[in-house]
């Protein structure tokens, strides 16, 4: 196969490394190790980071922050975490979820992306060696940031376990790749939805905020009247793709009726 | 093509290696080994076949880059026996009907093996959610739930 793999004990080693030609990170490797098997030339060093740093998950005050390298299992296995494991989950089978990063799901092209998709419900803040970022501004320059900047981690306010909702359609049970996910975090007061943050996985290259939706939620009772208008909308902003698994027309059909599903849960 | 050291504990020996830079953990089992257990079914993480355990966790040998499992604990379906006996999970297996070509079966074996190991008492559902990254084309996964259930029991009992 002829590929290099390049082992950096720190993420400033890797980031010099990675300006050579030819060099592609790897995370867990999922998806890289597999683009090599199937014969993609576009690189031919993979270099990867092995400072403690990227696997180090810390919740303070309400707040979390997890490391690049950590994994859908290893988040599955954190008290703390407990609220996000039904989104670790839907990543792949047990295998996969031993392997596969935090860091590797936010550049995972749709239909993956379902931890991504979870964390941009939380407004999750990106670290990169530059700086922070908010996530949904990331997503945009995703395809420019991808082989030169290294994420480090992401971080987040853990939310209620009564106020995050997650729900990944897949056509094959318990493990399958998404059709959708939505991601939902529903504050409710008195009554009425006081703020809604909702996140779409595979109903576009990189998970989107359903921010029409959000915007026709808030002061309406969780109630089929109350989530109509949201649902009228949750189309906008979106650009679903067709592949193996389901067709655009029929991402965007069934997208109202799972979202529906979802809030009034 | 430059060559690479690699050198892990498989099945409780040690084993080293020179092989080409980039190679996957399967191919280095199956091809430089000699142990042809964990099986190639599509090379892109899907199939399962491939399964084996790494420090204890379950792990896809053609998603792994054999370097970076030096100095690590390999395990295949290979080493499950003891000479002539069987593990409770291939017999259980055998008994079951639970391999029909066979070709999912060790992935199918380390995975369970995996489930068993941390869970000896799994549910029907927990032995779903432990397989549900392996594919098997004959079998319609019913007797394999049945297999590993009976393991477990078996296993109980022996306790
Ligand atoms: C069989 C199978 C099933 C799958 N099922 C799902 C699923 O259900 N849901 C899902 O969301 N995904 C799924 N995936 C995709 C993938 O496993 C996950 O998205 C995973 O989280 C990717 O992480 P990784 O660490 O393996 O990425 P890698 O393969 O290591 O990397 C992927 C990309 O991200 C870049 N990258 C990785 N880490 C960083 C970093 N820290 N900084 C900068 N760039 C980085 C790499 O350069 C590469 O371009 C599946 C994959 C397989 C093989
Ligand atoms: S050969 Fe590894 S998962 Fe199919
Ligand atoms: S027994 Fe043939 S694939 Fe499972």
């Amino acid at each position: 196969m002829g590929l290099t793999l390049q082992t950096c004990a720190t993420v400033a080693e890797a980031r010099s490394a990675l300006k050579t030609a030819g060099s592609r990170y790897m995370g867990g490797g999922t998806l890289v190790v597999r683009a090599a098997n199937e014969g993609d030339l576009t690189f031919s060093t993979v270099v990867r980071a092995v400072d403690p740093a990227l696997s180090g998950v810390e919740v303070r005050d309400g707040r979390a922050r997890i490391g690049a390298s950590v994994t859908m299992s290893a988040i599955l296995a954190h008290p703390e975490l407990q609220v996000l494991a039904p989104a670790a989950r839907a990543v792949g089978g047990p295998a996969v979820r031993n392997m596969a990063t935090v860091g590797g799901n936010l550049f995972a092209h749709a239909p993956y992306g379902d931890f991504a998709a979870a964390l941009l419900a939380l407004d999750a803040v990106v670290s990169t060696e530059e700086g922070e970022l908010p996530l949904d501004a990331f997503f945009e320059r995703r395809d420019r940031l991808e082989g030169t900047a290294i994420v480090t981690s992401v971080a987040f306010t853990l939310p209620s376990p009564e106020s995050f909702r997650f729900l990944k359609v897949s056509r094959v049970h318990p493990k399958g790749a998404a059709v959708l996910t939505i991601a939902a975090d529903l504050r409710e007061e008195a009554g009425v939805i006081a703020s809604a943050r909702i996140a779409l996985g595979a109903m576009a290259a990189h998970p989107v905020r359903a921010r029409a939706a959000e915007a026709a939620l808030a002061g309406r009772p969780r109630t089929r009247e109350g989530v109509a208008d949201a649902l009228a909308v949750a189309l906008e902003g979106t650009d679903p793709p067709t592949d193996a698994i389901a067709s655009a027309w029929y991402r965007r059909e069934v997208l109202p009726v799972h979202l529906g599903r979802l809030l009034l849960s | 093509m430059a060559k690479i050291a690699v050198q892990f504990t498989l099945n409780g020996s040690e084993r080293a290696e020179f092989v080409e830079s980039g190679s996957t953990l399967l191919s280095v089992l199956r091809d430089k080994m000699g142990d042809t257990s964990p099986k190639a079914g599509c090379r892109q993480g899907s199939c399962g076949a491939c399964s084996v355990i790494v420090d204890g966790e379950l792990t896809l040998a053609c998603l792994t880059l054999a370097e970076t499992s030096n100095g690590k604990d390999v395990r295949t379906a290979a080493g499950l026996s003891s000479g002539d006996v069987l593990h409770p999970l291939q017999r259980a297996f055998e008994e079951e009907f639970a391999a029909q070509c066979g070709f999912c079966t060790p992935g199918m074996i380390m995975a369970a093996t995996v489930l068993l190991e941390r869970n000896p008492n799994p549910s029907r559902e927990d032995v779903i959610e432990a397989i549900s990254g392996n594919i098997c084309r004959c079998t319609g996964y019913e007797p394999i739930i049945r297999a590993v259930l009976a393991a477990a029991r078996s296993n109980s009992v022996a306790a």
